[in-house]
């Protein structure tokens, strides 16, 4: 019996019973359904925290001043005096890898100006600043290095402060005080939107350090300095050479442990991109028990169907149907609908990730390999769930078979 | 007298023993028959008899305890399951009480069924066949027909094209009549009888003497054994008596 045939024979079968096709289908096509928009509302959500990460700029290296000892007691990281604006420049001149440095220097205070007042994060930063966080400027420009060496009371607003403090109007060419100190606003930043922890970037003001340092924090040491590499991949090379150029300049011995800290934004990504794997793991799984289930269900319907069909069985086997032949039309009935279930599953897993997305405003993502592991897998529930059944079909006496009611 | 090839059937001894439990149940306590080409038997008997036994051992459904059955001059007892599955599509032709046709499954389609079990090869045209077959029990109007839009007779038809589509050595009817009205039975009966005209082998398994009486042999058991085995005296002829018959509204012609 050729191979085609006994398709023929499932396929007739399947399709003088379309209700109870579909009966069985049903839990296939909700297991496949579910694990398809399951997996893709999970790819959306560590898209949409890739991106945020990539906000943040990839390349980003932080460096922070190390902890203090007094006495055996540690006072905590940043609490040591011994990053300074030499470092700064000691980095950005013997530096090969690094493509942008920039002291930070941060203040929170008071602003007045435009409609009101509004109480925000100020960073002193250098140009570089801009090439290490990836951020554009919407409205007017940024500052440059000469404003910089000239301590130039300018400012970049943050999105949320200019909405604040200028609501509907072009803030650039105004001015705003800073504790007292008048400052020209010269840009508005792009709008970066909040961090995975639900920070609100655009809540700052940036201004060159120097101006900071001297006008509004009064401090020589810096607490941190920003950097970033041109390509992901020197960082780890780039942070071993910060490492080196910091010991240097602060001429530490060999035996002496490092008076900062050096990591990367990769690292972050990294963590974060695990989180996001482990969520999209549990839900798959979720929604895999249901493929199990709708397997199980086949299985019932199979059984149903050999018992209701066995006088059929009896019939074919008196006409010359092998046991195998009987098994094999069994087995390739269930591996059909199942596989035809799959498909009906995928379709309505991408009509369902559709209306999530509209609903929800959840970033969904249908990858073709998840397509493909439904259906290979509704296809492995066909032959799991429908060999038993079949068996017992084969297996059948044709006389009690014809004889049976 | 006879020749051995002309022999479709030799049966020799046979016996068969049910085991239920600790009890035993000699249901054919050593069968010898010869049946041969062209004939049209009946098996006749009361239950309990052995004559269901006997049916299913002839239509290798089941095998015997012991005994050697040679059909179409191959040993059939002591061949395996699927050895058995391929004798019955081969060389044996199933006629059943109740039609046994498959629901909701066209009359061709139907027809067809036993064509596409053929691991021989030695069908081309399937359908054709099928319809050819049909069209012999006078049924090429009604190829799309379900079972359901059929007659009791016209599906006892479409049943009898299955059972010849394979071109059988014999045709082997298990109460082929039972479940329809006398008039039809009789129908029935004019195209069983013209299918051996044409030199077919029938054997036929009945409880009604009035039906044997179409047949050319009467072979009669009782309690595991053939009782009598003799001629028809008198043999009716069915297209003879559908004319005497009261005329009905659906009848249909023999053939």
């Amino acid at each position: 019996m050729k191979a085609s045939r006994l398709i023929g024979i499932a396929g007739q079968s399947i399709l003088k019973n379309k209700m109870r096709t579909l009966l069985t289908m049903l839990g296939i096509i909700i297991g496949v359904g579910a694990v398809i928009v399951m997996v893709a509302i999970g790819q959306g959500a560590r898209t949409q925290i890739q991106s945020q990460i990539d906000n943040l700029g990839t390349n980003m290296i932080v460096i922070t001043a190390g902890a203090t000892r007094t006495g055996g007691v540690s006072q905590g990281a940043g609490t040591s005096r011994r990053l300074s604006m030499d470092d700064a420049e000691a980095l950005k001149r013997e530096s090969i890898l690094l493509n942008a440095v920039s002291p930070v220097v941060s203040t929170f205070t008071q602003v007045v100006g435009g409609e009101g007042n509004w109480r925000t994060g100020v960073n002193g930063v250098s140009p570089d600043y801009q090439t290490i966080r990836d951020w554009q400027v919407t409205n007017g420009r940024f500052f440059d290095d000469a404003e910089v060496r000239s301590i130039r009371k300018v400012a970049v607003l943050g999105a949320t402060v200019a909405e604040n403090l200028f609501p509907g109007q072009d803030p650039v060419g105004e001015q705003i005080r800073l504790r007292n100190v008048p400052f020209e606003i010269i840009g508005v930043l792009a709008k970066k939107g909040q961090t995975a922890e639900g920070n609100d970037q655009d809540d700052i003001i940036l201004a060159p350090y120097t101006t900071v340092q001297t006008r509004l924090r009064g401090r020589s040491w810096l607490p941190q300095i920003l950097a970033s590499t041109a390509v992901p991949g020197d960082i780890p090379a780039a942070q071993r050479e910060i490492a080196g150029i910091l010991r240097d300049t602060h001429q530490l011995a060999s035996y002496d442990e490092d008076d900062f800290t050096v990591r990367n934004q990769a690292d972050l990504a990294t963590a974060a991109k695990g989180t996001t794997e482990v969520m999209t793991l549990l839900l798959a799984a979720i929604a895999s028990i249901s493929l199990l289930v709708g397997g199980i269900g086949i299985m019932n319907i199979m059984l149903v169907s050999v018992t209701e069909r066995t006088r059929e069985i009896g019939i074919r086997m008196a006409i010359g149907a092998r046991g195998g032949d009987v098994l094999t039309q069994f087995l390739v009935e269930s591996i059909v609908m199942s596989i035809i279930g799959g498909l009906i599953g995928v379709g309505l897993g991408f009509a369902s990730s559709a209306v999530v997305e509209q609903i929800t405003g959840w970033g969904t993502a249908i990858s073709p390999a998840m397509v493909g592991v439904a259906i290979g897998f509704s296809a492995a529930v066909g032959i799991f769930f429908g060999f038993y059944p079949a068996r017992k079909a084969a297996a059948l006496d044709p006389i009690q078979a014809l004889r049976y009611e | 007298m006879t020749t051995r090839n002309s022999e479709v059937i030799r049966v020799e001894d046979l016996r068969r023993v049910y085991t239920t439990g600790k009890t035993k149940v000699l249901a054919l306590r050593g069968v010898n028959l010869t049946i041969e080409r062209g004939e049209m038997v009946a098996i006749m008997g009361a239950s309990g008899s052995g004559k269901s036994t006997m049916m299913n051992i002839l239509g290798c459904l089941d095998q015997p305890t012991s005994g050697r059955y040679l059909l179409d001059d191959v040993r059939v007892d002591g061949l395996s399951k699927n050895e058995l599955a391929d004798i019955r599509n081969t060389k044996i032709g199933f006629v059943f009480q109740g039609f046994n046709l498959l629901a909701r499954t066209s009359a061709i389609d139907n027809v067809e069924l036993p064509l596409l079990y053929d691991r021989s090869g030695r069908i081309g045209n399937t359908k054709e066949k099928a319809k050819a077959a049909l069209e012999q029990v006078g049924l090429g109007e009604r190829l799309d027909h379900e079972p359901s839009e059929l007659s009791g007779g016209q599906q006892q038809r479409v049943a009898i094209a299955r059972a010849l589509v394979t071109e059988p050595a014999i045709l082997l009817a298990d109460e082929p009549t039972g479940n329809l009205d006398s008039r039809t039975s009789v129908e029935v009966l004019a195209l069983f009888q013209s299918l051996n005209d044409r030199g077919i082998t029938i054997i036929m398994v009945t409880h009604e003497p009035d039906i044997a009486q179409y047949c050319k042999r009467i072979v009669e058991m009782r309690d595991g054994l053939v009782l009598r085995d003799e001629p028809v005296q008198g043999r009716h002829r069915a297209t003879a008596d559908l004319v005497t018959l009261q005329p009905l509204e659906t009848a249909e012609a023999g053939v």
